[in-house]
């Protein structure tokens, strides 16, 4: 099947000259959770903006649904559905005003059955006759969900959909989501919170600058660039690494109290094993012992460095 | 075409209108009053008659128009120029919409309203004076016609405006001269000549006299030059429209 979503050499300039978009290519699968990472201003609402129709690119292609989103925009924004990041909300509308008129937007027939249940998913309902105003946050940012699925799109744009919100909500989102991929709907988050990605993601899009630098599985991305680290705290602090132990992977720490040993997991031999016999023949004492795995966070931090070097 | 949009659109709108339709209501119908005091009895008392109709009715269409142009102006300009100030034209933008079905929603809601206020007025005249239309189906149509183009207006100054300052300043620095000045409260033949003159550049001038025409068959122009004006005037704020939804003007970067 045709990925739902591809992008295709995206260029976006703006007015001024500001180059927000250097040409990107991206394809999405139907189904799949895409998060795209990126330090502010990398360019990741505009690459949302184009494909929804809110900016005009000024070069490359978009296909939603296989339909361009310039000479086919109808069909191409009736198959998506998108959340802002800002809270766009007219605050004296009531939830279920507001709700009807993006389905109505979308040319879709009135449905209030579909519209109760996304509400109640969302735990709206109560709230449907309040007035925007009246509601909290989180609750407003719901609305936002509310109105983009009111029209029951294939694709969903959710732009930084926990940007200043708190720890409890945000588990309550990511809930929300993992309930909409089950339902088949496909969609594509930007955040800057790496551990965001890092809970929901299929695959990791990387941006900055305007230029998509990597697009991956996510797990595929953390192994790959993924590099463990064993920490040996020794009992009593050396001078120097002993001859017999010497190598590049193995390093001391400056009062002489840790050996740092960095290996790959996905590499046959780790090495650990030749490593522990060789410091108890030395006659080393080990105190403790201790392993970490470099985080997403490490990973997307070294990438954005690259790219500006 | 999307008519399901623009119905969502107008639906959505009125529903604005519909939450504070007690002031709608009343505001009309105290400064109706208002007017009726000040210039119907304080100087209608002076003038007495206007080409054998009395002054209190002469002033009936002028005082409607006056409202419905106001009216239309504020609605449309309103409008548009919220969602704009506070985001959520975005959803316009990103809506499977094209320029024409936001037009129609946004504009048809606006005309709807001055229509209504319209109504409200003559409803709140006809208690003070004694009201027979001459023509009932051409007010009706240039009333209707003043709802719809003043409102295209408005939606462009709404689209314009990049603050609430703006968004007041057409409507005050050029539409309310325009229309004090342009017939309103009194017959252009009773201005001296040279003025006589200048009023014909003023496009209200048109639109007061044949919406007088319709009431009491009398004009200080013919009414085919008062179809033509306002038809003019429509066209004008049309293609002005297209034009900014061609190019995207102040709203799609």
């Amino acid at each position: 099947m045709a990925p739902v979503l591809q992008i295709k050499n995206l260029q976006k300039t703006y007015d001024g000259g500001f180059e927000a978009l250097k040409g990107v290519d991206l394809e999405i699968e139907e189904g799949e959770i895409l998060a795209l990472l990126g330090p502010n201003g990398a360019g990741k609402t505009t690459l949302i903006s184009t494909v929804c129709g809110i900016t005009v690119p000024t070069g490359g292609t978009a296909l939603v649904a296989g339909h361009d989103i310039i000479t086919e925009y109808r069909q191409a924004r009736s198959a998506i559905g998108l959340v802002p990041q800002e809270i766009n909300l007219e605050p004296f509308e009531t939830v279920w005003n507001a709700t009807r008129l993006t389905r109505g937007l979308f040319g879709k027939r009135r449905d209030d059955k579909l519209l109760e249940q996304i509400l109640r998913r969302l735990s709206l309902w109560d709230k449907k006759d309040s007035q925007i105003k009246e509601l909290s946050g989180g609750m407003k940012r719901r609305v936002l969900i509310a109105k983009a699925l009111s029209h029951e799109p294939r694709v969903l744009f959710l732009d930084e959909p926990t940007a200043g919100v708190d720890v409890e909500l945000r588990k309550d989102m990511w809930e929300i989501v993992a309930d909409l991929k089950t339902q088949g709907v496909t969609i594509i988050l930007t955040t800057h919170y790496i551990e965001e990605a890092e809970a929901i993601a299929d695959r990791i899009g990387v941006i900055n600058g305007g230029q998509l630098l990597l697009v991956e599985e996510k797990n595929a991305l953390m192994a790959r660039m993924g590099k463990k680290q064993l920490t040996i705290d020794l009992r009593d602090p050396l001078q120097s690494i002993p001859a017999g132990l010497k190598s590049d992977a193995l390093e001391l720490s400056e009062d002489g109290t840790q050996l740092v040993y960095s290996y790959d997991t996905n590499s046959e031999r780790t090495g650990i094993t030749t490593l522990l016999a060789a410091l108890s023949r030395e006659g080393i004492v080990l105190s403790d012992i201790s392993t970490r795995q470099s985080s997403l966070e490490e990973i997307f931090v070294d990438l954005v460095k690259e790219s500006a070097a | 075409m999307n008519l399901t949009a623009v119905w969502a659109i107008y639906r959505y709108e009125m529903t604005r209108f519909f939450r504070t339709l007690l002031q709608s209501f009343i505001s009309p119908v105290i400064s109706t009053s208002l007017y009726f005091v000040v210039f119907g009895t304080a100087i209608g008392s002076r003038i007495e008659e206007v080409e054998g109709v009395t002054y209190a009715a002469f002033i009936v269409p002028g005082l409607i128009m006056l409202s419905v142009m106001m009216q239309s102006i504020s609605n449309a300009s309103f409008g548009i120029y919220f969602p704009k100030f506070i985001g959520t034209i975005y959803e316009m933008l990103s809506a499977p919409v094209n320029f024409l079905e936001i037009v129609l929603g946004y504009v048809g809601a606006a005309a709807t309203k001055a229509l209504f206020i319209g109504l409200v007025i003559l409803g709140t005249a006809s208690l003070f004076v004694d009201l027979t239309i001459a023509h009932p189906f051409a007010m009706v149509a240039f009333l209707v016609l003043t709802c719809l183009s003043f409102a295209l207006m408005g939606f462009i100054i709404g689209i314009w405006a990049k603050n609430f300052e703006q968004l007041q300043l057409v409507p005050l620095l050029i539409v309310t001269p325009l229309v004090f000045l342009g017939g309103s409260f009194y017959s252009i033949s009773m201005l001296p000549p040279v003025w006589q003159t200048i009023t014909l550049f003023n496009p209200v001038v048109y639109l007061i006299s044949g919406f007088r025409w319709a009431f009491f068959d009398m004009a200080d122009v013919s009414v085919g030059v008062s179809l033509m004006a306002i038809a003019g005037f429509t066209a004008i704020c049309l293609g002005a429209i297209w034009w900014i939804f061609r190019t995207g003007w102040r709203i799609r970067s």
